[in-house]
């Protein structure tokens, strides 16, 4: 396996990398952890002529709270996610999902920026943006934009960053107390990617949902917000009943994959037992806080 | 090409590499480390894991222009003084390899996982080598080896082996400030 | 775990392993380590169509690319005096194929190399090898095999009409029909057994190296069987008189039968060398591996088991389609015949089989001996309609087995299917696989579940495999162009210290140290004064090399032979030295010693001195003390045992969890009891996959939609239960040490086992049967489709 020749630069600045984007157009492509971008290079299904590496940008990999949000830096690993104290106590859902990503030698180079820009469909972090309601930073030549990740998850592989942009930071909400989130995933067997993962945050309030946000990745070509769910448990008591008429209605409008791994009623199936299984657990966590 | 300083077991290394030297080429095809391995192309057997500042990563899917100035240790650089790692011993002792090929990757990976869990239970052992193919032992044996490693290292003096000096303590070391461009 | 045990008394022993410091260091030693100086690299340019022709090969571009050191078509080899790759096992009107190390005109299967670009480094070889613009002009594929037999599928080779390459029959057809339309009950349905990749973690490679100045041609080679390759690629491949012509097999990272075979890289590189002057080496990239290894199994079948009323087995009747592929690999016609056919007997008293194969081409990669290698298919066709038959008869799977084995009294067993079984006792092995598993709480259990929706599934499988291939006069009779001996020479130094030569290989199998358990306690000498040399041609005379479980049954006894040749002349020259008569003299202990006089004695050193010294030796004894042999077995030996799974089903999502795994195992002696543990326990992993996650899926344009370890479910720790294991022993009659085998017998066993165990999970549905692997989605499907119809 040896990738086509390119050339390297190392950027010391997000401004670095944005104007050696902006230099080399199409022909470059930002370098993180590697872990989506390497195994395309070394099949040699990608061959850029240069490649940007934004690992070692300072101030671009780091936890941190401001103003009821935590603040995760593009370059954060996904072990530092996992690790992470700030996490485990404000938002236990993204050490959940992140230890599940991949496997033990990846989540150490794999970035949460990367894994998010690059949108793969199986990926587990999408899925989570969406259901935590995250705002995605970018800096590209003109400046910085917010965008919010119901947003920018378009398409297969797609995603609202332009080919100058550098994804920078994600910002999310800490949830108010009463919210219990989980995030359900089933791995393929090989690749470890999610064939469905489904994130679930409950916000109980005197018994009934209040508020309810729910988002799948891995069936589709992109990650969906499950609105239809949602709307099917909020203002209602946390019964299974309801857990599971909610459930019922994942991935309702999804164009589902159907493929040498499953066909897509069975992704169907999936999606929705595994929604009803985030459900019933961030129903449960809710409880606990 | 580009100049790149590595820390290989202990011992700094300058090389001018092609960027799209892989880690694992540049340990094994430079430095003639043939202890790690290739196993696949797409990041899943792990036979070529190393660690790369302390912690696990798959040398084939870093270049190893990204860990100019780091530090690496390979299978080559467990044993210290003639004496082998628990890890070693245990893999040894309890039978957990038969064709070799995985075991220097599955150590590495075991190493990384005794660090952050000292004391794993049976499923911790699992679920923390799922970055690892083994082909022939079924695991049973590797389960086993890693038990025996983590309680020889439940001796304090041995604990010091895996988590003190050396190059362990690469994590908390700054990278050198090579430039590359 | 290891034990050390006091001299002497190794046999039996879980000595710890000596290969292993080297592996455990990281200074193993495989082919892709060695680099000479000088090496080159090659990369294939390989077919990205199931079927084409090659209409043009433009190098230009790639040779005028620096580093690049040739580009060769198979054009080029064959003008070179390169001769097709020969199929080394022929059955009666056999249609062998015309099988080119690089195509010529024609690509047969996606990944079929089409040309192979030479360079200085590896990364250039692998640039050079992306301008080499190949014309095709894509042909119609088939890659099932029942496609490829409907009249007007597209034909592999114009010379194989049909596609059909062997039709093969045996049994008493006649018997077999009267005893099924007489039967109580007959069971039928057709079943799959899926093609599977082998996946040994260690890609094939090779190194050759020509040394102008001898005309000695040096190939490394991850080779299961390096005297083997020689033998093929010298005489038969390249014309390379084997004197000239030497291959090394050095560590090799797993095998699994896939590196039995010759392969076109390694011919290529073998030839090349000489033309261009350097050392080649080629090392296969995972998806090389997936496209080229040759793959395992891919069977159809229709099967009829036919019952008396007492619930007896009465008759068997199987057809089955195997798929070969697009050429005919190595062993490629053995393994769906004469290593499946004879095994359908299983463990029961059947007095009636027959059984018809179709060995069919397609535009797939070959198929070979994949681990059990025509005996897991045996297996799993028997102990999956058994269980289908228990469920029809309203019996317990555990009792209609044993129902219908053989008994102890009626060894050695003549089979319906020609095989004589040399020794079984079948019941003890079940009845504590049962007590292991407490087969009657797990019932019990497993009803309890069911009434609140929690799916336990118990699945058992009573195995037999015939292992230490295998008698010359036999497998000559049956076609094989090898003979299956194993080799060993014994040298005694005269120190005292021993190499031992053998012929067969170890990859992960632990000879360096069983071999030496059984020398050092057959001389009396230490573990540490005994070396075991293997995997190679210039050190080690003769071999047949290690496939089939043989290697302690026949590897071993040869060298036993050997060690009893050592003793016999030691006995002689030390009788000499003692002023004793030969017949007065024995050796225990690592001393020869007069009968009832044990002061009377020369040490086994003091005797290995003297025998290089001659100064004094009988009247016409040679100096020097080694001896070689072959062993040639007498018969097959047939290891078996009883493994039971327990699983649970999720059947919302279909996925299956292993929650326990038992395995019984009588594989006869045992020279080191931790060794064949690890055995089993790697093939229980393997034959689980099969039932669970590996399968090889073509599209119907014969593309390979599992062609990476991204798709390809081979196991991870966190998908396998630590298994529980036992053994009873019954000795094989058939070699002095009495052992049976146990390289294939986990894999052999587990896939019944836990695929029975699913479907066990999903009775209350009124499934009956699902083709493996039973993966989640087809679970969930057959849950599905089975409430629908209720």
């Amino acid at each position: 396996m040896y990738p086509a020749r390119f050339e390297y630069h190392r950027a010391g600045s997000v401004e670095e990398a944005v104007a050696l984007l902006g230099r080399y157009e199409d022909d470059a492509k930002l370098l993180a952890g590697g872990h989506s971008l390497i195994p395309l290079l070394k099949l040699r299904f990608a061959q850029p002529g240069h490649l940007v590496d934004i690992r070692r940008i300072p101030g671009l990999a780091g936890i941190g709270e401001e103003d009821g949000a935590i603040v995760i830096g593009a370059a954060t690993t996904h072990a530092m996610l996992q690790r992470s104290e700030p996490l485990r106590r404000r938002l236990p859902i993204v050490p959940e999902a992140a230890s599940q990503i991949g496997d033990a030698q990846v989540r150490n180079m794999g970035t949460i920026g990367g894994s998010l820009a690059h949108a793969d469909p199986a990926a587990d972090l999408p899925a989570l943006m969406l259901a935590a309601e995250a705002e995605l930073t970018a800096i590209g030549p003109g400046g910085s934009r917010t965008i919010a990740a119901s947003d920018f998850f378009i398409d297969l592989l797609t995603t609202a960053l332009t080919p100058t942009e550098v994804l920078t930071r994600i910002r999310i909400p800490v949830p108010t107390s009463g919210t219990g989130s989980a995030y359900e995933k089933y791995p393929h067997p090989a690749s470890r990617y999610a064939l469905v993962g489904v994130a679930a945050m409950l916000t109980m309030s005197g018994g009934t949902i209040a508020r309810a946000r729910v988002a799948v990745t891995g069936v589709g070509t992109h990650p969906t917000r499950e609105r239809a769910v949602e709307a099917a448990l909020e203002g209602e008591r946390a019964t299974d009943a309801v857990l599971a008429a909610a459930a019922a209605r994942a991935v309702e409008g999804v164009d589902l994959r159907s493929d040498v791994h499953g066909s897509a009623e069975w992704r169907r199936a999936l999606a929705i037992a595994h929604t009803r299984r985030a459900l019933a657990r961030a129903v449960a966590r809710a409880g606990d806080v | 090409m580009t100049r790149i300083a590595l820390t290989v077991n202990g011992t700094r290394h300058e090389h001018q590499v092609e960027p799209r030297t892989l880690l694992v080429h540049h340990l094994r095809d430079t430095l003639a480390l043939t202890g790690t391995h290739v196993g696949c192309d797409t990041s899943q057997c792990g036979a070529c894991t190393v660690l790369l500042d302390g912690r696990p990563v798959k040398s084939c899917t870093v270049f190893a222009v990204q860990a100019d100035g780091g530090e690496v240790t390979t299978i080559e650089g467990l044993a210290r003084d003639g004496r082998l790692h628990p890890l070693q011993e245990g893999f040894w002792q309890a039978h957990g390899l038969q064709c070799g090929f995985c075991t220097p990757g599955m150590i590495m990976a075991a190493y990384g996982l005794l660090r952050d869990t000292p004391n794993p239970t049976e499923e911790e052992i699992r679920a923390g080598l799922d970055g690892n193919l083994c082909r022939c032992t079924g695991y049973h044996n590797i389960v086993k080896a890693v038990q025996l490693a983590a309680a020889a290292m439940g001796v304090p003096a041995d604990r010091a082996a895996l988590s003190g000096g050396g190059q362990d303590a690469a994590s908390t070391s700054s990278p050198a400030t090579a430039a590359t461009r | 775990m290891a034990t050390t045990t006091a001299p002497g008394r190794l046999i039996g022993s879980s000595v710890r392993r000596r290969e292993d410091p080297r592996f455990i260091t990281g200074k193993g030693q495989y082919t892709d380590d060695i680099t000479l100086p000088g090496t080159t690299y090659a990369s294939f340019v390989r077919s990205p169509y199931a079927h084409a022709r090659i209409t043009a090969i433009d190098a230009d571009a790639a040779r005028a690319l620096p580093g690049v050191r040739a580009v060769f078509t198979g054009k080029d080899l064959a003008d070179g005096g390169v001769n097709a790759i020969p199929t080394g096992w022929l059955l009666p009107d056999l249609r062998t194929t015309d099988r080119r190390a690089i195509a010529i005109d024609r690509a047969r299967y996606v990944g079929e190399a089409v040309a192979v670009v030479i360079a200085d480094t590896p990364a250039g070889a692998a640039d050079a090898a992306e301008l080499v613009r190949v014309d095709y002009e894509e042909l119609p594929a088939v890659a099932s095999a029942m496609e490829a037999l409907r009249p007007g599928a597209p034909l592999v080779h114009d010379d194989v009409p049909g596609n059909l390459c062997f039709q093969w029959a045996l049994g008493d057809a006649e018997r077999t029909d009267a005893a099924i339309r007489g039967a109580a009950t007959v069971v039928r349905h057709r079943i799959v057994n899926q093609r599977l990749i082998p996946v040994a973690i260690e890609p094939r490679a090779s190194l050759a190296s020509h040394n102008a100045a001898t005309d000695e041609l040096t190939l490394w080679v991850t080779s299961q069987n390096p005297h083997v390759h020689r033998l093929i690629m010298g005489a038969f491949v390249l014309g390379i008189p084997e004197h000239k012509f030497r291959v090394i097999s050095p560590d090799v990272g797993g095998g699994f039968g896939s590196k039995i075979f010759i392969y076109p890289e390694e011919v290529v590189v073998a030839w090349a060398t000489r033309r261009i002057g350097a050392p080649v080496k080629w090392t296969a990239e995972r998806r090389e591996s997936f496209m080229t290894d040759a793959h395992g199994r891919d069977h159809v079948s229709d099967v009829e088991m036919a019952f008396d009323a007492g619930g007896r087995i009465v008759a068997l009747r199987v057809s089955t389609v195997a798929n070969l592929g697009a050429h005919l690999s190595l062993f490629a016609p053995a393994i769906p015949t004469y290593l499946y056919g004879t095994l359908l007997s299983g463990v029961y008293e059947i007095p009636a089989i027959h059984v018809s194969v179709r060995g069919v081409l397609t535009h797939t990669t070959p198929v070979d001996a994949y681990r059990g290698a025509g005996r897991p298919e045996a297996c799993y066709l028997l102990e999956r309609t058994m269980d289908v038959a228990a469920r029809r008869l309203g019996a317990d799977p555990a009792e209609l087995r044993r129902r219908n084995f053989i008994p102890p009294e009626r060894f050695p067993y003549q089979t319906a299917v020609a095989l004589v079984y040399d020794s079984g006792n079948y019941v003890p092995a079940l009845a504590r696989a049962l007590e292991m598993v407490g087969y009657d709480r797990l019932r019990a259990e497993q009803a309890e579940g069911r009434t609140r929706g929690r799916y336990l599934g118990i699945g058992i499988s009573c195995y037999i495999e015939a292992c230490g291939l295998a008698p010359s006069q036999v497998v000559g009779s049956l076609g094989a162009q090898a003979g299956l001996w194993e080799s060993a020479t014994v040298r005694v130094h005269p120190t005292g210290k021993v190499t031992v030569f053998t012929g067969s290989h170890s990859h992960g199998q632990g000879h360096e140290t069983t071999f030496a358990q059984l020398v050092a306690d057959e001389l009396g000498v230490t573990l540490d004064d005994v070396e075991v040399v293997h995997g190679d041609t210039g050190r080690v005379p003769f071999g047949m090399g290690t496939y089939g479980s043989r290697s302690g049954a026949v590897g071993g006894t040869a060298i036993h032979m050997s060690l009893e040749k050592i003793r016999e002349k030691g006995k002689r020259l030390a009788a000499h030295l003692l002023e004793a008569a030969p017949e007065d003299m024995e050796f225990a202990g690592g001393k020869f010693f007069v009968k009832g006089s044990p002061d009377r004695a020369r040490s086994f050193a003091e005797v290995s001195l003297a025998a290089y010294l001659a100064h004094s030796m009988p009247a016409g004894m040679e100096p020097g003390l080694d001896a070689t042999s072959f062993y040639d077995p007498a018969n097959f030996t047939f290891p078996f045992g009883t493994h039971i799974a327990v699983v649970e089903v999720d059947v919302d999502t279909g996925r299956t969890t292993v929650l326990r795994y038992v395995a019984v195992d009588d594989v006869g002696n045992v020279i080191n009891p931790m060794i064949v543990e690890g055995q089993l326990h790697g093939g229980v992993a393997q034959g689980t996959a099969q039932a669970l996650w590996e399968g090889a899926v073509y599209d119907e344009s014969g593309q390979l939609l599992t062609g990476s370890l991204m798709d390809y479910g081979v196991p991870k720790a966190d998908m396998l239960p630590s298994y529980e294991t036992d053994r009873t022993v019954t000795p094989s009659p058939v070699n002095p040490l009495g052992i049976k085998g146990a390289g294939e017998a986990g894999t052999i066993a587990s896939t019944p086992a836990v695929a029975n165990a699913v479907i066990d999970a999903l009775a209350p549905f009124g499934i009956t049967h699902i083709d493996i692997p039973l993966t989640p989605a087809r679970v969930w499907q057959a849950v599905r489709d089975a409430k629908g119809r209720s």
